[in-house]
């Protein structure tokens, strides 16, 4: 067991998620331990975002074993539907509601524009 | 193991397609955290002057918890791995490791909610809060019942030892222990570390 290839699978999954994990950390722990001032928020926000979409891969791949799948691979097919409905759930959401809270700023109401 | 039989085969593809059917059932759970992540970001900044994730959450601490969870759901596929090979004895071994790793996360996220709740930053103070009890909790409730769950199966197997249907239990088992550590990745990523930036 300890000698066969979906072993070292799992071992090499493990390792490479340690790692985004530690990498993500720290760049994090640095930024906020020098006040917040080392990075950028955009730097910090793609680098955190790739990392755990990196390690969602990494995952499926060596501990999911999504890659050795079958014809017709029906996992992988449940799994891009899901990711669909996920993105337009989860980048719809931020968008309208940004959308609304910017025309919101443009609707404080001042005395004029009250009707009663 | 490897007899080829008529009878096997079916066997085979029943299990195939329970497997299928329980990934269709992850695949919706990851819906389900979804919409709560999409709540939570869209709540992110409605802290009703109350206590942000800057002031309320500590790095060291959530980085154990993710170390203690990805451990566990590396011990979790080695457990499958065991059962699959009929190694009875490093099934529980890696299994036993799984439940106490799990039980772990699950004490210390109940200590950090015990704290949040009572520093004042409860579920009722802001949007933020609402929306982070409600995604973080719900993780915290799918630890619960895996954990119960991986009770279930430890029972069965030492009961009844590593047939086909404890092998089919563990498989699945092996899969929502994995999800739930992909969905602690971003719970990980997004509201901790984008929280305190």
């Amino acid at each position: 067991m300890y000698r066969s290839k979906a072993f070292k699978a799992y071992v090499t999954g493990f390792v490479l998620s340690l790692i985004s994990t530690l990498i993500a950390w720290s760049v994090v722990n640095a930024h906020v331990t020098s006040g917040h001032r080392r990075y950028s928020h955009l730097f910090i926000n793609v680098l955190v975002l790739s990392l755990a979409i990196l390690q969602l891969v990494v995952q499926l791949i060596f501990f999911l074993h999504l890659g050795r799948e079958k014809k017709p691979r029906w996992n992988l097919q449940a799994l891009l539907a899901a990711v669909g409905i996920i993105i337009i759930l989860v980048v719809g959401s931020i968008w309208i509601m940004n959308n609304l809270n910017y025309s919101m700023m443009n609707m404080v109401p001042t005395q004029e524009d009250q009707p009663f | 193991m490897t007899k080829v039989s008529p009878m096997h085969k079916e066997i085979d593809e029943e299990t195939a397609t329970s497997l299928l059917g329980f990934w269709v059932y992850m695949m919706t759970d990851c819906i389900l955290f979804a919409s709560l992540f999409a709540v939570f970001i869209v709540l992110k900044n409605n802290t009703a002057g109350g206590r942000n994730g800057a002031e309320l959450f500590s790095l060291p601490f959530v980085l154990m918890q993710t170390l203690i969870l990805l451990t566990s759901s590396f011990t979790s596929g080695l457990a499958m791995l065991a059962a699959q090979r009929s190694r009875i004895k490093d099934t529980f071994i890696w299994l036993g490791a799984t439940g106490v790793l799990g039980a772990s996360f699950l004490a210390l996220e109940i200590n950090e909610f015990a704290k949040l709740d009572h520093s004042g930053s409860s579920w009722r103070t802001s949007g933020f809060l609402s929306s982070y009890f409600t995604l973080v909790g719900t993780h915290g409730l799918h630890i619960t019942v895996g954990l119960l769950w991986l009770g279930g199966i430890l029972v069965y197997i030492y009961k009844k030892g590593l047939n086909e249907t404890s092998v089919k239990r563990l498989t699945m088992f092996s899969i929502f222990w994995h999800f739930l550590d992909v969905v602690w990745i971003f719970i990980f990523s997004v509201v901790y570390l984008l929280g305190v930036i």
